[in-house]
C-alpha cells in the first residue's frame, strides 16, 4: 500500500493558489513523507481545502511549484458534507468507483468485486455492499468513502475534516481507523477544526491560514503564540494527565467585561 | 378493436414517427438520468429552447435543419457548460441569457424573413407528420452514438456524475466528461425535435429519469429503467397521439407524467421510510 518510510511523496515550494482573482493560499512550504499522519489546522477560509486539492492534483497553482513522486497514487476523501446522499448509489457501486481507470465495461469484474468486498471487509461494512449510502449511520457512511479511497491502494490519503459535525463515540472510531492504516504504513493527511480531540493526538500538525504558520508535533506548535497567529484569537495551552489542551477565551463586549469573560473559559 | 388499434400502421408516416418516438424516448431516458442527478434539468430546457435558433436559421438559409441546428446546439451546449464551470456568474442565469437570446433570436428569424415553408407549430410542439426516413435514421445514429459512449464511458460518467471534485482528484477530466455529456445532450434534443417539439423535449428528458429513480436507489438500475420507461412512454404515447388526434408530442409527455404520478402515489410513503434519517446517527 505504501512506500518506503520516509521516502518523500510530495513537496510543496512556494505555492500559491487562486479561485478567479482571490488567492486563497501562498507561499506554502510543505512536504509529505511515506508513513507520515498530518493534521491541517486552521480557521475557515484559511485554505485547508485549497492545500488538499492543491496536494491532490485537482488545483493547479498560479505560483510555485507542485513536485509529487513519480506514479504517487492519491485518494481524496471530501467532506461528507459535499456528498449528494439521494443519488442513487449503493454503497458497492460507491466504492468500485475508485476503479474508474480499470476496464472499460460497465460491469464489475469478479476481481474488482472480491477486492471491494475486502476493503469493506477490513473496514467491517462487509455487509452493506448492497445498501444506499444514505441508509448508513454516520460513521458507516465515513467509512465507504475510506473504502472507496483504499480501493485504488493509496500511498498518501488526504481526507478533508473527516470528523466535522460528529460525536465524540464516531470520532475515537474514525480516528482509530485512521491510525491502524497509519500503522500499516499509509501516509495520511486531514483537515480539522477539532484542536483537542483530533489535533492534539496526531504526530505533525500543519497551522495554516492562508501560508503555514507553524509545522511540527503538537508540542510544537500548539503554543498560544501559533495559535494567536493562526487563529488571530488569543488562547490558551494546558497540560492535562499528559495531554495538550487548547482552552479558547471569549470575551463579550456586550454584556461585561472583558475580565468577566476571561473567568468562562471554553474549550474547544 | 385490435383492427381499430392497428390501423395507423399501415401508414408510412406512422410508422417511422413510431420507431423515431420509441427511439427518442428510451435516448432521452437514458441521457435524461445524467442530466436529472447532475441537477441540470434547466440546461436540457434552455437548450431545446437554444436549438429553436438553429433550426430557424438553417429553414431561412436553405440549410438541412439536423446541420445548421446541430452545429448551433453544440455551440449552444458547448457555451452553457463553458459558462455553467465559471464561478462567477450563477449557473442558471447565464444559462438563461444563451438558451432564451437564442430562443428570441429563432423567434425574431421567422418574423422578419416569415418561416419559409418551416412548420413553426411542428417545431414548437412536434408532429409524426414531417417524420421520414432521414429522421428514423438520424435518431438511430445519435441512439447508437450515445449508447456506445455511455457504455464505454460509464464509469467515467457516474463518478463525474456523483462526485466530480474526487474524480478530479482520481485524475478524471471532468471538464471534457461534462463537455461530452452536453454535447450528446445537444445531439439528442435534435434528433427528438421533430417528434416532441421543443417546448416538450425537457419532459421526456427529466419525468423517465425521476419515475426510474423512485423506483431503485442503484445508480444502473435506473439508468435502464429510464430507458425503458422514455420507451413505452414514447410507443403508448405515438399511439395516442394518432387515436385521440393531438399532436405527438403532449402526447407522449402525458403518457409520462401520468405514470410518474403512479410511481410517486404507489412508492412514495415506502421511500418516505426508507428515507428516514439513519445516517444522522453519530452526527451532530
Amino acid at each position: 500500500m505504501s512506500g518506503a518510510r520516509g521516502e518523500r511523496l510530495v513537496e510543496l515550494r512556494e505555492v500559491s493558489c487562486a479561485y478567479e482573482r482571490d488567492e486563497v493560499i501562498t507561499g506554502i512550504d510543505l512536504s509529505i513523507d511515506a508513513g507520515e499522519f498530518v493534521g491541517v489546522v486552521g480557521p475557515s477560509g484559511s485554505g485547508k481545502t485549497t492545500l488538499l486539492r492543491t496536494i491532490a492534483g485537482s488545483v493547479q497553482p498560479v505560483g510555485g511549484r507542485v513536485q509529487r513522486r513519480a506514479r504517487l497514487r492519491v485518494a481524496y476523501v471530501p467532506q461528507v458534507e459535499t456528498i449528494n446522499w439521494s443519488f442513487p448509489v449503493t454503497v458497492q457501486e460507491c466504492v468500485l468507483m475508485a476503479r474508474v481507470n480499470g476496464r472499460r465495461l460497465p460491469w464489475a469484474s469478479g476481481a474488482e468485486k472480491h477486492a471491494a468486498a475486502e476493503v469493506l471487509a477490513r473496514l467491517g461494512i462487509e455487509e452493506l455492499g448492497g445498501r444506499h449510502i444514505r441508509e448508513l449511520s454516520g460513521g458507516q457512511q465515513q467509512r465507504v468513502f475510506i473504502a472507496r479511497a483504499l480501493l485504488g491502494e493509496p500511498e498518501l490519503l488526504l481526507m478533508d475534516e473527516p470528523t466535522s459535525g460528529v460525536d465524540v463515540r464516531l470520532r475515537h472510531e474514525i480516528l482509530h481507523v485512521l491510525e491502524e492504516l497509519n500503522d500499516e504504513g499509509l501516509a495520511i493527511v486531514l483537515t480539522t477544526h477539532d484542536l483537542n480531540g483530533i489535533a492534539a493526538h496526531l504526530p505533525r500538525l500543519v497551522c495554516l491560514n492562508r501560508t503555514v504558520i507553524g509545522d511540527g508535533s503538537a508540542g510544537e506548535v500548539l503554543t498560544p503564540d501559533v495559535l494567536e497567529r493562526t487563529y488571530g484569537a488569543t488562547m490558551e495551552v494546558l497540560e492535562h494527565g499528559g495531554m495538550t489542551v487548547v482552552v479558547d477565551r471569549y470575551h463579550r463586549h456586550d454584556h461585561g467585561t472583558a475580565a468577566d469573560a476571561l473567568r468562562e473559559p471554553t474549550v474547544r | 378493436m385490435i383492427d381499430e388499434l392497428l390501423a395507423p400502421f399501415q401508414f408510412e408516416f406512422f410508422r417511422n414517427g413510431l420507431i423515431v418516438a420509441t427511439l427518442a424516448g428510451a435516448l432521452l431516458g437514458m441521457i435524461g438520468v445524467y442530466v436529472v442527478l447532475k441537477g441540470m434539468s434547466y440546461i436540457g430546457h434552455g437548450l431545446s429552447h437554444a436549438l429553436f435558433g438553429g433550426f430557424a436559421a438553417s429553414a431561412l438559409l436553405g440549410v438541412n435543419y439536423l446541420l445548421g441546428a446541430g452545429v448551433w446546439g453544440i455551440a449552444s451546449a458547448l457555451m452553457i457548460n463553458g459558462v455553467t464551470r465559471r464561478r462567477l456568474i450563477g449557473s442558471d442565469a447565464a444559462i438563461g441569457v444563451i438558451t432564451t437570446a437564442s430562443f428570441a433570436l429563432g423567434l425574431a428569424l421567422f418574423a422578419f424573413f416569415g418561416s419559409a415553408g418551416t412548420n413553426f407549430d411542428a417545431a414548437l410542439f412536434g408532429s409524426i407528420l414531417g417524420v421520414g426516413t432521414q429522421d428514423v435514421i438520424a435518431i438511430a445514429v445519435v441512439c447508437m452514438l450515445a449508447a456506445t459512449l455511455i457504455f464505454l464511458r460509464y464509469r467515467v460518467l457516474l463518478f463525474t456524475t456523483f462526485d466530480p471534485e474526487v474524480a478530479e482528484a482520481s485524475g478524471v477530466n471532468t471538464a471534457r466528461v461534462d463537455a461530452l455529456l452536453m454535447v450528446v445532450l445537444a445531439g439528442a434534443i435534435l434528433a427528438t425535435m421533430q417528434v416532441l417539439g421543443v417546448t416538450l423535449v425537457a419532459a421526456a428528458l427529466v419525468i423517465p429519469a425521476s419515475t426510474a429513480r423512485m423506483l431503485t436507489n442503484a445508480f444502473s438500475r435506473m439508468l435502464w429503467m429510464s430507458c425503458s420507461i422514455g420507451a413505452v412512454c414514447g410507443f403508448v404515447g405515438m399511439n395516442l397521439s394518432y387515436h385521440l388526434d393531438v399532436q405527438s408530442g403532449p402526447a407522449i409527455v402525458l403518457v409520462a407524467a401520468t405514470l410518474f404520478a403512479i410511481v410517486f402515489v404507489v412508492t412514495g410513503p415506502a421511500k418516505a421510510r426508507r428515507r428516514l434519517p439513519a445516517e444522522s446517527a453519530g452526527r451532530a
